[in-house]
């Protein structure tokens, strides 16, 4: 900017295009970052299909916040009427049923994409420097992500959308002091009731918004420094990368249109495969279900917070246990990025989703001895993962590299 | 790649582990018309079905789920369902004197109750409360298979074991006691079309006309399934070859 020009002035008005297009865009140059950041955007060659999964999960809240517009305008949020105006939706609005299956899968399938998310930042390395906050942006959609999907699971006021709620805000009266109050001012009463699903409902649309903003701080972030990929090296010139369009946007279309075969197979097929029957008797306090169960996104969590003994232990792990991922870029220390190139970390990642999908299966059994003797190994394994393994093994491993991306992509095509 | 697909495979088999904790009894498998990618609902069957709940059922469960219009979905013509809709009773009003009255349902009512509120309900049954059946196919594990099950459950009581007083014993139930006697034996109903109305025939015709009413939209969605399973199929082709033709000239 020169000295004379304190505003920019001449440098607004000089945007690359003419006519109406140029005007709009010198004014508000949103067609110029669209096009410097989704057409010529240049990303690693190496990217494999992991990296398909972030778009995956944009369209996925994208249909879920459609399909929720759509259920708003019909649902009513309020003990007396939840359930039945569900049943409405399902029975008597046009494609209600459809629209009501599509949120309640597609809610299933965002966690199924985001964990795979998560799976490959972790694999990788992707949440190294410099793309901490990235991934710090990114676990703080998977909090929302995860606080939005339990208020909604209450909404239809179900069996297990009742006691569900019931025991998840329970947890909030182990906090010492302020606990109990936090809890009244949660349910808007003593117990999960007619004004607790209200401020849900509300509450519910919140956090789903508050997501998409995030989802702009996470994008922002990641293309200040370009995407990482599978060598874990950045580019060193052009020659080792790709215009965003149309190398990417082909191929996660590609990536897409297959995850979404496996949604409408489940979704017109299976639509109560990964729900609980319980579900579809009308909540009743004076009748508590043999197995409160929670969603099975939730239930690796779950099993960290039966795992401990005590209830402010067990809250306190549960929490600790997302609350590590988010210092995860500090707490290791290798300058190694990819699980390709350290063999001993990549045993103990892999163990590590291992025992994410050990604990998924131990939240669903019941608590008894041997389930939470493997919960409890479970959970500690979690813990070890981060605080002592991250940092220890940066420094006792002896990491191998490629020196370049093209190196890399000459020795995986000698391999195959 | 290999852990790619590994990852992918496991984290789709783990999902339905949510259901997975639950009982020891081992539900029979039935073959449903219902079942698979082309699936329909057996009309004669849920037509009879039907006549099982309304003659048997509906003097303790409700449906109140269903509209007597919603019949037209089971090939009941609008002169039928008329007909099966006036020969129940709905309380009605205020009228203009302020009095609430009957009158004989019509096609836009829901199924009438069989007790004015719950309370009645479980007063009538020793305590136990009739759960409504509008969606009691989704609402239990194992769906349709388990309500047929149930109803010719009640059979082979185990000499050792204790059945109070007003309970039955019901080899399906979890923990084998239930609080409704046998409801169907056979000839319980007699069939219009001339049917054999055997205890298993009873039994599963109710069964299938409970399915229709938890999920009535099955047939569309099933139909409408093919059809977008179909279009993305044909999407994937299309963007599997622009993608090779894109790439091709690429090194990677």
């Amino acid at each position: 900017m020169s000295s004379n020009d304190p505003h920019g002035y001449k440098k607004t008005l000089s945007s690359p295009y003419s006519g109406v297009k140029g005007w709009i865009d010198s004014r508000l140059p949103l067609i110029r970052m669209m096009e410097a950041e989704y057409l010529k955007f240049p990303v690693p060659k190496s990217l494999n299909y992991f990296w398909s999964f972030g778009g995956i999960a944009m369209f996925c809240l994208i249909g879920l916040i459609l399909s929720g517009i759509f259920l708003g305008m019909h649902y009513k949020p309020s003990a007396e009427d939840a359930f039945n105006s569900v049943e409405r939706i399902m029975r008597d609005v046009q494609f209600g049923w459809l629209v009501r299956y599509l949120h309640m899968n597609l809610a299933s399938f965002f966690f199924i994409a985001v964990y795979i998310h998560i799976f490959r930042a972790l694999y990788f390395g992707s949440y190294k420097a410099p793309r901490e906050l990235v991934f710090i942006f990114g676990m703080l959609m998977f909090l929302l992500m995860m606080g939005t999907a339990f208020l909604g699971y209450t909404l239809p006021w179900g069996q297990m959308s009742y006691w569900g709620a019931t025991v998840i805000t329970n947890l909030f009266s182990a906090i010492p002091v302020v606990g109990d109050a936090i809890l009244l001012t949660l349910l808007g009463d003593f117990t999960v009731s007619d004004a607790t699903v209200n401020r849900f409902y509300v509450l519910h649309w919140l956090l789903a918004f508050a997501i998409v903003g995030l989802v702009v701080f996470h994008v922002i972030t990641l293309h200040m420094t370009g995407s990482n990929n599978p060598s874990g090296m950045e580019p060193q010139n052009w020659d080792e990368t790709l215009s965003f369009h149309p190398y990417m946007t082909i191929k996660d279309t590609k990536a897409m249109v297959l995850f979404f075969i496996v949604v409408a197979f489940v979704l017109f097929f299976f639509p109560n495969i990964m729900g609980h029957s319980d579900n579809y008797i009308r909540a009743n306090s004076m009748v508590t279900p043999a197995h409160i169960v929670p969603e099975w996104y939730f239930l690796p969590f779950y099993a960290i917070l039966r795992a401990i003994p005590d209830k402010l232990g067990g809250v306190l792990a549960m929490f600790g246990s997302i609350a590590v991922l988010f210092i995860l870029p500090w707490l290791d220390t290798s300058k190694v990025r990819s699980c390709l190139y350290r063999p001993i970390w990549r045993i103990c990642v892999l163990l590590f989703a291992l025992d994410f999908f050990i604990l998924m299966y131990m939240g669903a059994k019941p608590a008894s001895d041997i389930y939470v003797l493997i919960s409890r190994i479970g959970t500690a394994y979690w813990f070890l993962f981060f605080l002592v393994l991250a940092p220890l093994v940066g420094y006792l491993e002896t990491p191998r590299q490629p020196l370049t991306i093209s190196n890399f992509l000459r020795d995986k095509k000698a391999l195959t | 790649m290999r852990i790619f697909s590994l990852f992918i495979l496991t984290i789709l088999l783990n999902v339905n582990f949510a259901g997975a904790a639950g009982s020891k009894i081992d539900i029979p498998k039935y073959d449903w018309s219902w079942k698979g990618f082309f699936g329909t609902y057996d009309r004669s069957a849920a037509q009879r079905g039907l006549k099982v709940y309304k003659e048997v059922c509906s003097g303790c469960h409700s449906m109140n789920l269903i509209a007597y219009r919603n019949l037209a979905d089971l090939g009941f013509s609008e002169q039928q369902i008329k007909a099966i809709a006036s020969e129940s009773l709905v309380e009605d009003g205020p009228n203009e004197d302020g009095d609430m009255f009957e009158r004989e349902a019509i096609p836009s009512d829901r199924f009438a109750n069989p007790y004015p509120n719950d309370n009645a309900a479980r007063a009538a049954n020793n305590g136990a409360y009739p759960p409504d059946l509008s969606l009691i196919v989704k609402a239990r594990p194992k769906g349709a298979d388990y309500i047929h099950s149930l109803l010719l459950g009640y059979k082979d009581t185990p000499t050792d074991f204790k059945v109070p007083e007003g309970m039955w014993y019901n080899k399906y139930m979890e923990g084998h006691l239930i609080a409704m006697p046998a409801p169907l034996m056979d000839g319980a109903v007699e069939y219009d079309d001339g049917t054999e109305p055997t205890l298993e025939q009873l039994s599963s015709d109710v069964t299938t006309f409970l399915a229709w009413a938890a999920e009535p939209s099955l047939e569309h969605r099933k139909r409408l399934g093919i059809k977008v399973l179909l279009f993305l199929i044909a999407l994937f082709i299309l963007t599997y070859i622009s993608k090779e033709k894109i790439w091709r000239d690429i090194k990677h």
